[in-house]
């Protein structure tokens, strides 16, 4: 058995210890002990992916296994990890276990509510062991399509819509990429050998460039849709807006980082030609992405509105990173990734904490909320200058080795589209500066909230768990840029680079 | 190993504080979080004078030139394959220097601030937000690169933010503290775009190799650049905008005057001696590159300093709220810093001008941060802001009265105090190469004489108001700092500065260049007596003088309306036609698009629907009339074939 099937065993294991659970109070403590395993197995898997490498064994992938699925037509569940998976695979297990302690109070359909919520994770966890391409994409549909049942049935607001507006687009996304993954699969074998789904099989031959320019925009496009792509980001703010509380987070902060994986994992790395070929026309969509998102929240009244366009600014410069091709901007690209998963997961908790106390998720029906709840506001601003790119946090560090691996090169459609995207660090601070001085800071506006409480432990430890790690990604940013990443940005780049 | 190593203690000990206090705030008692925090601060303070006495008097210039040593230094982050990011503890002469002026004027306002935020309930947050900005000041001043100083430029502002921001209930602190940080946040983008420009061409960060001379020749600076600048033109030009946020220079100083709304002894530390220096700072650290390879930046930045200057000064003038005299000045001296660079050369009797600058610099601080401290107890006496509701008070407040003239004594150039001589410096440096910038000094100097003593006599003298609870000094916690500071203000004038601080690091003989020193002084008395004229004694003339020039007196009120036009762009034009309708757009047109795809679908669906009707003969129809098409289609294939 491989390690790494340990997790989607671990969640499938909570989902059936759930099933027999009692009250509330069994659900929760189950799901935050699977999750708490789950924690500890990121951590050791860390570990034994830096020992792996210390004993100077440079595969692209390591621990990788291949159990046999479908044997006629060559489906396998070929399990493999590098460092860029090893981080993404502990960015899901933080965020879940975050997303645990902010759902400590779901008494609706408790068990209904974990298991779905669960059954996600699993499907992000497997989608991130496997490099075979079908079995990712089958464990994509698995995280998709609980998120429909979440947010119908937990959900707020327009529900419903927002439920099938969200699955319906990502739904397109799937018809996309499978058509993508499709077309890869019957060019896998140019020289007549068996057809194959596996990642690094594939990467073997060169599959030829005008197929390679027909399938990049299927895959680019499915992927991006997830990933928040311009024009096709607008299952995100309803999405977000109606979602609860850790749906949010799980969704903003892994799942939408399932799409620029994606994008960087099969779309880049087995298209290179055709990247180079398309990459500037989704340059340009990315650009206007960052700026766009970014001008759109300064308007926005509701937060789960703000932190949907902030999302939409803040992936779409993980877009940009990707189509740098270099190793600064690709590093920082997936530094994003991970960064703005964990800011977001907060914000979203922070939202989901703030309104089930205020019933409200208007800011100008809020004011000075600070002095009532000084941690839970405290937390919030700290969480806004990490999203601005305060250094010191994860997202400072991100955002500084996009650009400078953008400004390396010195032609001009790259260097306006940089000062496009670099400007949006003003933009962002205008509209966080903004949300912190409405709603927290300034008098009280409504009486009610007088009498409101601070964070409850399973609050703090929610919340202190993602500000932790933002804050040790942003003081200590070499452990994942060079320690775990590392290298193994290095056969994407060759492919990247090596015609050019 | 080096003989500075331990120099990771000056930011890293402050830090240490920031965080024990922040980590506590709701349990220490006051009087722990003040022990602490100004225990550290002093620690910091004996590590940094030792620093000093160790690097200018125990090591002193090698071969008639101060040498720059890494006191420390380790590798945080690599960008690509080639430049990785230090962090680390430079030793030079402008970094010691400047951490004589931090950990001086933070140590003070330590103290001062014990008595002054006594009874506030954000005691500890106050102490510990002032440890986490000692901190950030003291690794900027010591940064060993271009990028370690963005890094804690960035950290400066926000723990500026946050202390402008201190009393966040107060609506006018918000927005003081939201302007202060997008504006400088505004301005750092350009820095940060001049940063990359440069690393891009020059291949490092790093301040020690980017500044030698001799390396100049082997930078690629070619390539092409906007506007018929050169790249290194360019570049520094850009980073110049970033030191200007920082620096309130026009037109980024509108953050300043507003950035009042924060406690005293923060104006007093961050916004009057420390942070809006450090744009000063950073054209100093790279003045060897703006002197050599880009003289029309460096030309810039003469004028925009000479003419922030003469601005700032003539809105000083007018106004009213004690904090905003003080602040417009404090936006005026600084242009004269930056105005000393700009007439700058490098290496020799030609640097003069930047030895004067951070001359200018250092003794700027000490008589500023005094200006600020007793401003702060006469508000705290008084209660009110407003410098007509207050007079006669050097009756009351006698000590707060001797220093506070003391340090306007200094600001107004009066010969012997420190402000005398260091501005002496920066006119000579202007009259040697640059006669506009010096005329423009020259004015600024009578100006300042002005417009300070017109502050003091109407603080000090004319007409008492009724007081309702009689004024007095204040504690011995805050009347050491103002004796320290009164003393320093006096005394750092007779620094031979020029011994210590210079362009090219080879020790500048100066002397006092009696012409000027006549010039500036007579320039300093007509103003000083214009304001004792006019404001001494209650009199009329002073209204009778702004009726005959109402319009000017009005604008120079008004602030030139600079801040109306920053409103009028962001409000009318940047919100309300780029953003509110790229918030309409995505809802309407984008999410529209995708709204209409999927009711098309579901209307489509409506209509195909009946076509499955269940009823035999439609389907029976249906079959014959595509099997008769598709078999004609054959047909007319095989014909053409």
């Amino acid at each position: 058995m491989s390690f790494l099937l340990l997790f989607v065993i671990v969640p499938l294991l909570t989902v059936i210890a759930i099933l027999f659970s009692k009250d509330i109070k069994q659900t929760r403590w189950i799901a935050a002990i699977g999750m708490s395993v789950q924690l500890l197995l990121s951590a050791a898997l860390i570990l034994m992916y830096l020992k792996i490498r210390a004993a100077g064994i440079t595969d692209d992938f390591v621990m990788v296994k291949n159990l046999v699925w479908f044997p006629s037509l060559n489906f396998n569940l070929t399990l493999g990890v590098d460092g860029i998976s090893v981080s993404l695979i502990a960015l899901t297990s933080i965020v879940i276990f975050a997303g645990v302690f902010a759902s400590w109070q779901m008494e609706n359909l408790h068990r209904e509510f974990f298991i779905s919520l669960i059954v996600l994770a699993t499907g992000v966890f497997g989608f991130f062991i496997t490099i075979d391409l079908f079995a990712m994409f089958v464990f994509y549909e698995l995280a998709v399509i609980p998120m429909y049942l979440l947010i119908g049935i937990w959900g707020t607001g327009p529900k419903e819509y927002s439920a099938m507006k969200l699955t319906l687009m990502l739904m397109a996304g799937s018809a996309l990429i499978i058509v993508g993954l499709l077309g890869i699969y019957f060019h896998s074998a140019p020289d007549g050998g068996l057809l194959t789904m596996n990642l690094l099989e594939i990467s073997r031959h060169k599959i030829p460039e005008n197929v390679q320019n027909f399938l990049f925009p299927f895959l680019f496009v499915g992927f991006g849709i997830l990933g928040a792509l311009f024009p096709l980001h607008t299952w995100s703010p309803d999405g977000h807006a109606s979602a609860p509380t850790a749906v949010s987070m799980l969704h903003a902060g892994v799942l939408m980082k399932l799409g620029s994986y994606g994008v960087f994992r099969i779309a880049l790395f087995l298209l290179p030609e055709a990247a180079h070929n398309q990459g500037s026309l989704f340059l340009i969509l990315a650009t206007i992405g960052i700026v766009y998102g970014a001008l759109g929240a300064i308007m926005q009244k509701d937060l789960k509105y703000i932190n949907a366009y902030s999302s939409v600014s803040h992936c779409a410069l993980i877009l940009f990173g990707l189509l740098m091709f270099n190793r600064s901007a690709m590093d920082g690209a997936i530094l994003q990734m991970i960064s703005h998963g964990i800011m977001t997961a907060l914000f979203f908790a922070l939202i989901g904490m703030i309104y089930g106390r205020t019933h409200t998720r208007m800011i100008n029906e809020m004011g000075g909320l600070l002095k009532v709840m000084p941690l839970l506001g405290a937390a919030y601003i700290i969480g806004g200058l990490a999203s601005l790119g305060l250094p010191g946090f994860s997202g400072f560090v991100a955002e500084m080795m996009v650009f400078f691996g953008a400004f390396t090169h010195a032609d001009t459609f790259h260097r306006v589209v940089t000062v496009l995207a670099a400007s949006s660090i003003v933009i962002t601070a205008v509209y966080i500066l903004r949300v912190v001085g409405v709603f927290l800071m300034g008098p009280i506006k409504d009486e009610h909230h007088l009498h409101l409480t601070d964070a409850s432990w399973w609050e703090k430890l929610s919340v202190g768990t993602l500000l932790l790690f933002i804050t040790l990604i942003g003081v200590f940013p070499h452990f994942v840029t060079e320690t775990l990443i590392g290298n193994s940005l290095a056969p994407a780049l060759e492919r990247l680079m090596s015609n050019f | 190993m080096n003989a500075f190593e331990y120099t990771f203690l000056i930011p890293f000990v402050p830090l240490l504080g920031f965080l024990i206090i922040i980590f506590n705030f709701n349990r220490f008692p006051k009087k722990l979080t003040a022990v602490l925090a100004t225990g550290f601060i002093g620690f910091t303070f004996v590590v940094s004078i030792y620093t000093a006495w160790q690097y200018f008097f125990q090591m002193g210039p090698v071969n008639g030139v101060y040498p720059k040593f890494i006191g420390f230094d380790f590798e945080w982050l690599k960008l690509g394959d080639h430049l990785s990011v230090h962090m680390g503890t430079l030793i030079d002469q402008a970094s010691v220097m400047m951490l004589i002026v931090v950990t001086t004027v933070s140590l003070m306002v330590h103290i001062y601030s014990i008595g002054y935020m006594h009874d506030d309930r954000g005691f500890n947050r106050f102490f510990a937000f002032l440890q986490l900005f000692s901190f950030s000041m003291l690794s900027l001043v010591m940064a060993t690169n271009v990028f370690q100083i963005y890094i804690f430029w960035e950290l400066v502002g926000v723990s500026s933010f946050l202390l402008i921001g201190f009393y966040y209930e107060k609506p006018s602190a918000v927005a003081a503290s939201k302007k202060a940080f997008i504006v400088t946040r505004f301005a750092d983008l350009f820095f940060l775009l001049g940063i990359l420009l440069l690393s891009f061409h020059v291949g490092t960060f790093d301040f020690i190799s980017l500044t030698n001379p001799e390396n100049f020749e082997s930078f690629n600076l070619s390539g092409y650049a906007l506007f018929g600048l050169s790249i290194p033109a360019l570049a520094l030009i850009l980073i110049f905008i970033g030191g200007a946020g920082k620096s309130a220079m026009f037109p980024l100083h509108i953050w300043l005057p507003d950035a009042m709304e924060g406690p005293s002894p923060v104006s007093a530390l961050i916004h009057a001696a420390t942070m809006v220096v450090a744009g000063v700072y950073l054209v100093a650290r790279l003045f060897a590159n703006y002197a050599l390879m880009a003289p029309e930046a460096l030309a810039l930045v003469g004028y925009v300093g000479a003419f922030t200057s003469l601005f700032a000064a003539v809105i000083a003038v007018t106004q009213i709220d004690f904090k905003r005299v003080l602040a417009f000045s404090t936006i005026s001296q600084i242009g004269y810093m930056m105005a000393g660079l700009g007439v700058s050369h490098y290496g020799g009797e030609e640097g003069l001008g930047y030895m004067a600058s951070m001359f200018h610099l250092f003794t700027h601080a000490m008589f500023k941060a005094l200006l600020f401290l007793g401003a702060g107890a006469v508000i705290h006496a008084v209660h009110t802001n407003s410098i007509r509701e207050m007079g006669g008070l050097r009756k009351y407040m006698k000590t707060t009265h001797i220093t506070f003239l003391i340090a306007t004594l200094a600001i107004a150039g009066f010969p012997g105090l420190s402000g005398f001589f260091s501005k002496d410096e920066i006119i000579t440096a202007a009259y040697q190469s640059n006669p506009l910038v010096y005329y423009a000094l020259l004015v600024v100097a009578g100006l300042t004489a002005f417009y300070m003593f017109r502050l003091y006599f109407l603080v000090f003298w004319n007409t008492e108001p009724h007081y309702h609870l009689k004024p007095h000094d204040p504690g011995k916690a805050m009347l050491i700092p103002l004796i320290i500071l009164a003393l320093l203000s006096i005394l750092t004038g007779y620094i031979p500065f020029g011994q210590f601080i210079s362009s090219d690091g080879q020790p500048l003989h100066t002397h006092l260049h009696l012409d000027m020193a006549v010039i500036s002084t007579l320039v300093s008395f007509t103003g000083i007596a214009l304001a004792w004229m006019l404001y001494k004694k209650p009199s009329d003339m002073p209204q009778r003088l702004i009726a005959s020039a109402s319009t000017l007196y009005r604008w120079a009120y008004n602030k030139f309306y600079i801040d109306e036009v920053y409103l009028f762009v962001t409000r009318n034009i940047i919100f309300a036609y780029i953003s509110r309708p790229i918030a309409w757009f995505d809802r309407h047109i984008v999410d529209g698009t995708m709204n209409a795809i999927g009711w098309v679908t579901v209307t489509t669906s409506h209509k195909i629907k009946g076509l499955q009707s269940g009823q035999l003969q439609k389907y029976a129809f249906a079959f014959v009339s595509a099997v008769l098409v598709i078999s004609a289609l054959l047909v007319y294939y095989l014909l053409n074939n």
